[in-house]
């Protein structure tokens, strides 16, 4: 316990200020565009192999640019300081966080219209500020539930589970006849409890407006009935009703690929990029990849349909303080339109047209409906974000859910109703404070 | 230099001498102190480049609403072991400043942790207090299973847990400290004192305690200003959840989560004046009650 502590925190604030005094404004040139590009990264796990094979690849088809990597774990966290400056390289992934879109043209360049990249791309209106577009997708998620197959038919499951209720007696069922983990919460990791959430949301609302048109408009996304009750309550009933591991505390996220893929867990909520990483640590154990499984969010929607909303991952953007700006568009043209990266991933590609991975043709034959969701009409834009942050609620992060699970437990002096009315009266407060109609 | 005279050169080494420390400082430690209140005036997601002035609103909003301050209970935790690590230390020091067998090992095996990273630390301990874990082991080997604990998933152990940690972490610093201080003392005085018959606890009350007193003081202050801003341990191994979050985790939570920087700020600062406030009130409890010294 020592004074130094507290530095730790004051220090990383204080970076900004000494990354600062040097922005001064640098004008561009296109003349001397250089062919060496730096692409920053949050994939740790591809730099060295994936990305140097791509790598390859590209330079058959533009010998003279030289492409460099570097990774960041906490990718979020860092490449947002580095931004304070002009160096973070000159193909990035565009922070999600906190980021609204109006700030998107202080940092990057353009990369076209809204008509012309729409004929040509999905999720493009993510990254869209006054019809320009300033960041490409690299693969879009499919949300569900990812499962194993083996265990599901120890337990004698036959038919996937389509209401909450349903997938809490599958649970159930699996804790009774197999030794599984029926759920896996991830609780350890944090965020596993954070962005996999929140982007299951609009699966049970089943309407392309409801994340940008309704959520921001209404004082209480947390009554009963709505999306966030229903998955805050499944994730309350899980915890209460001991259907979770042990002791959430301790749970080990690299660990659980290969628990998932041996049948010691049964179910984790994640969304589709995951698919490809259960898999690989299934391989590497010597078990079938097969025995990964990926289910739609256990939902039916009134109209008697099940829906699984598509978002993208991260986009690519390029610098706007670039001094290869034509190099680094070149390899994210190349990149979106004939890496593959998509299909590695089990993702959505970018590209329309291409074809669905595997994973996700399983929820096609099950009728389930895919979706997008609608941009935020543009006087509204980052309007849900602010109003998130305003409310101090956090959405995209674990904060309320890992709540959730230490009242569940019996942690803390409240019920699920004191939760769900606090997010309430939060989100109509921040509301107001913001003059919200 | 030869036709400026002893003071003037005096002076000028003076100056030379300061010149780097007083930059390093400067760069380091005011510029950025001034940034971060110019920061807690602002509306700004540390990133935009439009921040918007609102002066004092994120003080008044930090002191609207008591749940910012809420977690200083879990600084008491780290306050009451801040007692016993000091305790520990004071002990370790003096029975290793008499002759004994073996003492440069002892010294060596408590100083050990304070060298290891934090994270490191932080990463141990979370097998160790892991279900199984070594701590479970540790207790099964003795036959002691009926006291095994949900060391971090139980409300009542979690924040034990964490002081635990962090007593093992820091003792060794307190422990070289006192150590230090105690060595510094002339040995003349314990052979006159042996002369008299002192024993090891009279010469500990009456020569140990009031020569180290200024040291006390000085590991005391650091000790609960640490336990004030306690950060790193259980934000590594907790991520602040399951009621482990500190003031400090929750300033970082405020702008790297929230997206607050403005306020975040507020907090660090509304932070360093309780770092300052209890530091002159130590200051001052001190001068009364230990006469003249430093």
């Amino acid at each position: 316990m020592k004074i130094k502590r507290k530095f730790l925190a004051i220090i990383t604030l204080l970076a900004l200020v000494q990354t600062f005094s040097f922005s001064a404004a640098n004008k561009e040139d296109a003349a001397t565009d250089t062919k060496e590009i730096t692409v920053i990264t949050h994939r740790t796990d591809l730099v060295d192999n994936l990305f140097q094979e791509y790598v390859k690849e590209f330079n058959k088809k533009y010998p003279d640019i030289k492409v460099n990597f570097e990774a960041i774990t906490d990718y979020e966290g860092e490449i947002k300081i580095r931004m304070n400056t002009e160096q973070y390289g000159d193909v990035l992934s565009i922070p999600k966080e906190n980021f609204p879109v109006s700030d998107y043209p202080d940092f990057f360049i353009p990369l076209g219209s809204k008509t012309e990249m729409e004929a040509k791309y999905e999720f493009i209106s993510d990254t869209e500020y006054n019809g320009n577009i300033y960041g490409i997708s690299t693969v879009g998620n499919a949300q569900g539930v990812l499962y194993n197959k083996e265990v599901f038919k120890k337990a004698g499951i036959t038919k996937m589970p389509s209401t909450p209720d349903e997938f809490l007696n599958a649970l159930a069922t699996i804790k009774e006849k197999t030794d599984a983990i029926p759920f896996y919460t991830n609780y350890a990791a944090g965020w596993t409890l954070g962005g996999q959430w929140e982007a299951q949301a609009p699966n049970l609302a089943g309407d392309p407006k409801w994340s940008n048109y309704t959520v921001p408009h209404e004082d209480t996304p947390w009554a009963e009935g709505k999306p966030y009750y229903v998955m805050a309550k499944l994730l309350w009933d899980m915890v209460s009703m001991d259907l979770i591991e042990d002791d959430p505390t301790t749970t080990d996220w690299e660990a659980c690929k290969g628990m998932i893929a041996k049948g010691e867990i049964a179910t984790m909520l994640l969304g589709s990029w995951s698919i490809i990483q259960m898999q690989q640590a299934a391989e590497t154990l010597g078990i079938d990849p097969g025995v990964i499984g990926y289910m739609p969010f256990p939902y039916t929607n009134k109209d008697g349909n099940m829906y699984a909303n598509v978002g993208s991952d991260y986009q690519l953007g390029i610098n706007i303080h670039s001094k290869a700006k034509n190099s680094a568009r070149l390899w994210v043209d190349w990149f979106t339109n004939e890496s593959g990266f998509a299909q590695h991933e089990s993702g959505i590609p970018a590209l329309k047209g291409s074809k669905y991975p595997s994973a996700l043709i399983a929820f096609q034959d099950l009728g389930v409906k895919f979706f997008q969701n609608e941009p935020s009409p543009a006087d509204e834009v980052g309007l849900l974000d602010e109003i998130d942050a305003e409310a101090e609620v956090g959405r995209w992060s674990e904060n309320y859910r890992m709540r959730i699970v230490e009242a569940a437990i019996g942690n803390r002096n409240e019920t699920f109703q004191d939760i769900m009315t606090d997010l309430n009266t939060k989100w109509t407060k921040a509301r107001k404070t913001l003059g919200v109609k | 230099m030869k036709n400026l005279n002893y003071s003037a050169q005096r002076r000028i080494l003076i100056i030379c001498f300061l010149f780097v420390p007083i930059v390093l400082l400067c760069t380091f430690s005011f510029l950025p102190l001034g940034n971060m209140i110019y920061y807690s005036t602002l509306k700004w997601n540390g990133l935009s480049k439009h921040k918007v002035f609102i002066g004092f609103a994120n003080y008044a909003r930090l002191f609207s609403d008591s749940e910012y301050f809420s977690v200083f209970k879990v600084s008491l935790y780290y306050l009451a072991g801040s007692v016993i690590q000091l305790a520990l230390a004071l002990f370790f020091a003096t029975i290793l400043s008499f002759k004994i067998r073996g003492k440069n090992l002892f010294k060596g095996i408590l100083f050990f942790p304070y060298l290891l990273n934090g994270v490191a630390i932080a990463f141990i301990f979370l097998f160790y207090f892991k279900g199984n874990g070594t701590l479970d082991s540790f207790l099964k080997f003795f036959g002691l299973e009926g006291l095994i604990q949900y060391w971090l998933k139980d409300v009542r152990w979690v924040n034990i847990s964490m002081v635990f940690t962090s007593i093992w972490r820091y003792m060794g610093f307190n422990f070289i400290v006192f150590l230090g201080a105690i060595q510094s003392i002339d040995s003349q005085i314990f052979e006159a004192a042996d002369i008299d018959g002192a024993n090891k606890w009279h010469k500990f009350i009456y020569i140990i305690l009031p020569s180290i007193k200024n040291i006390l003081e000085l590991n005391l202050i650091l000790s609960v200003s640490g336990a004030i801003s306690a950060f790193e341990i259980p934000y590594v191994m907790m991520g602040g959840s399951n009621g482990t979050r500190t003031f400090v985790i929750q300033t970082v939570q405020t702008a790297f989560v929230n997206g607050k920087l403005g306020l975040a700020s507020a907090m660090a600062v509304v932070l360093l004046v309780i770092v300052l406030f209890v530091t002159i009130i130590q200051k001052i409890y001190f001068k009364h009650n230990g006469g003249n010294e430093l």
